[in-house]
C-alpha cells in the first residue's frame, strides 16, 4: 500500500480545502457570470460597458499575478483602511486577509468573466419565438427572464459550465502559491521534507485525475439531463 | 531620454531605471520561455495528433493516455513533479544532464512543453478528424496516397479550423507561465515579487506587471487574428 509518511491525513485534509475552494468559487464564479452576461445584453450602455471592460481586463492577466495581488494587496488595503478608521472615527476595524478568501475572490472574478461569455452566448440562443411567446402571456421581463430565459439558457450554457469548471478545479493548485495549505502545498512539503517528489506529488494529481474524471462523467450525465426534450438532428 | 521622464524616474522610489531593467530581464525570460515551449510544444503534436487519429489502439491509446494525463491535472503539479523530480533521478548527478537540468529554466520549459503539447495534440486532433469526408474522397479519387493527402489536403484545412483554438492555448501559456516564478525563475512575475518583497508596495509591483501581461496578450489576440484573416481569407464575401 502506498505509505504516504505520516502525511496521510495532512493530505487528506488539504483535499478537502482544495474541494470547498472550487465549489465556493464556482459559486461566485456562476453569480458573477450571470451578472455579467445580463449586463452585456441589458443594452445599457453603462452596463455593457462595464461588464466588456471586466472580462477584457481579466482576460489580459495571469491568474497567478492576479492572486498575488489581491493577496498582498488586499492585506495592504484592509490595513489602510483601518488605520484611516481608527484616526478619523475612532473605529477599530480589522481583519486579516487570508489566503483562502484572496483564492476564492481571485478565482471566482477570473471565471465569473469566462461565465459571463458562457451565458451570454447561451441567452443568445435562446429562440426569440420563445420570449415573443412568453410576452404574449403577458410575462413580465423579470418573469421571461425567470421563467424562460433561464432554464433554457442554462441548457446551451452546460457544456461551457463543464469547459470552465475542469479549468477552475486545475486552477485552484495556484492558492499554494500564497499559502493555503490545501493538498498541492501539504504535498510540496512533505516532498522537499523526504526529499520524495514522485512518491507526494503523483498521489496528489490523482486526486485531480480523478476531480477532472469525476466531473466529466457528471457533466455529461446533466447534459444528457437537460436535453432530454430535444430532438437532436443529425 | 525626454526630461519629464527622466524627472519622473527620479522622483519615485520604485520605478527607477534598475527596477525597470529588472522587469525588462523578466519580460525576456517569459518571452523565451512561453515562446520555446510553444515552438517545441507545437512540434511534438502535430505528429502526435496525426497518429492519434489512427484506428489502431496501440498507437492512439498511448497518445490519449499522455493527452489526458496532462489535461487533467494541473501544470503546477507537473512543474513541480519534474523540478524536484529531476534530481532524485539516480546517478543525474554526474552526467552532463545535471548542467543543464540544475537550471530551473530548463525543468519549467519541459514541463511547460509536455503540457502544451497535449493540449495542441488535442486541439489538432480535433481539427483533424473535422475533415469533411467528401474532401478526403476527392484526394482518393485523385490518386493521392496517404501522406500527400495529409499534407496537401487534411493538414491544411486543419490548420485554418484549429487556429482560433490555438491563438486561445497560446494565451494560456503566455498566463500560465507566470507560474515559473515559483521554481525561482526571475520571469515578469517573478521580477514583481521581488519588486514587491524589496519596497513591499504590491500595488505598483503587481498592476504594472499586469499591465504588461496585458500588452503581451493583446499583441498575440491581434497578431492571431491576422492570421486567421489570411488563413480565411478565401471566405471572404466577394468585393470586399
Amino acid at each position: 500500500m502506498l505509505d504516504l509518511k505520516g502525511y496521510g491525513p495532512a493530505l487528506a485534509e488539504g483535499a478537502v480545502v482544495t474541494i470547498e475552494l472550487a465549489f465556493l468559487s464556482l459559486a461566485l464564479a456562476l453569480t458573477l457570470g450571470l451578472l455579467g452576461a445580463s449586463a452585456k445584453l441589458s443594452g445599457n450602455r453603462v452596463l455593457t460597458g462595464v461588464a466588456t471592460a471586466y472580462t477584457t481586463l481579466i482576460r489580459g492577466v495571469p491568474d497567478l499575478v492576479m492572486m498575488l495581488l489581491f493577496y498582498y494587496g488586499g492585506q495592504v488595503a484592509v490595513n489602510a483602511l483601518s488605520d484611516y478608521l481608527w484616526e478619523t472615527r475612532q473605529i477599530d476595524f480589522f481583519f486579516q486577509f487570508d489566503p483562502f478568501i484572496s483564492g476564492v475572490v481571485t478565482i471566482g472574478l477570473i471565471f465569473g468573466a469566462y461565465m459571463t461569455e458562457t451565458f451570454r452566448g447561451a441567452f443568445l440562443a435562446v429562440d426569440v419565438g420563445q420570449i415573443e411567446a412568453a410576452k404574449a402571456y403577458g410575462f413580465s421581463r423579470w418573469h421571461t427572464f425567470r421563467r424562460v430565459m433561464i432554464p433554457q439558457m442554462l441548457r446551451h450554457a452546460l457544456p461551457g459550465i463543464g469547459n470552465n469548471w475542469q479549468v477552475l478545479l486545475k486552477t485552484t493548485a495556484l492558492v499554494s502559491i500564497i499559502g493555503l495549505t490545501d493538498m498541492v502545498r501539504v504535498a510540496e512539503e512533505a516532498a522537499k521534507a523526504e526529499r520524495m517528489p514522485f512518491h507526494f506529488f503523483i498521489p496528489v494529481a490523482a486526486v485531480y485525475l480523478l476531480l477532472t474524471a469525476g466531473s466529466e462523467l457528471f457533466i455529461k450525465w446533466l447534459d444528457k439531463r437537460a436535453n432530454v426534450g430535444v430532438v437532436r438532428g443529425n | 531620454m525626454p526630461d519629464f521622464i527622466a524627472e519622473w524616474l527620479n522622483e519615485n522610489d520604485i520605478f527607477n531605471a534598475m527596477t525597470l531593467m529588472e522587469y525588462w530581464g523578466g519580460m525576456v525570460t517569459t518571452v523565451q520561455l512561453v515562446f520555446l515551449s510553444l515552438v517545441i510544444g507545437l512540434l511534438i503534436a502535430l505528429p502526435l495528433a496525426i497518429l492519434r487519429t489512427v484506428r489502431n489502439p496501440f498507437v492512439s491509446g498511448p497518445i490519449w493516455l499522455y493527452t489526458y494525463l496532462f489535461r487533467g491535472t494541473p501544470l503546477l503539479i507537473q512543474l513541480y513533479i519534474i523540478y524536484y523530480g529531476v534530481a532524485q533521478i539516480p546517478g543525474i548527478q554526474e552526467t552532463f544532464w545535471w548542467t543543464i537540468f540544475r537550471e530551473p529554466f530548463y525543468p519549467a520549459l519541459l514541463a511547460f512543453t509536455l503540457n502544451t503539447a497535449a493540449y495542441t495534440t488535442e486541439i489538432l486532433r480535433g481539427a483533424i478528424i473535422a475533415t469533411p469526408n467528401g474532401e478526403i474522397e476527392a484526394a482518393k479519387a485523385y490518386g493521392m496516397g496517404w501522406l500527400l493527402r495529409m499534407r496537401r489536403i487534411i493538414l491544411p484545412n486543419a490548420a485554418r479550423r484549429a487556429v482560433q483554438a490555438y491563438s486561445n492555448e497560446v494565451i494560456f501559456m503566455l498566463h500560465a507561465s507566470a507560474i515559473a516564478s515559483v521554481v525561482t525563475i526571475i520571469d515578469l512575475t517573478g521580477a514583481a515579487r521581488n519588486i514587491y518583497s524589496r519596497f513591499y508596495a504590491p500595488f505598483e509591483a503587481f498592476i504594472f506587471v499586469a499591465l504588461l501581461y496585458m500588452v503581451l496578450t493583446f499583441i498575440l489576440v491581434f497578431a492571431f487574428r491576422k492570421l486567421e484573416n489570411h488563413l480565411l481569407r478565401h471566405q471572404r464575401p466577394a468585393g470586399s
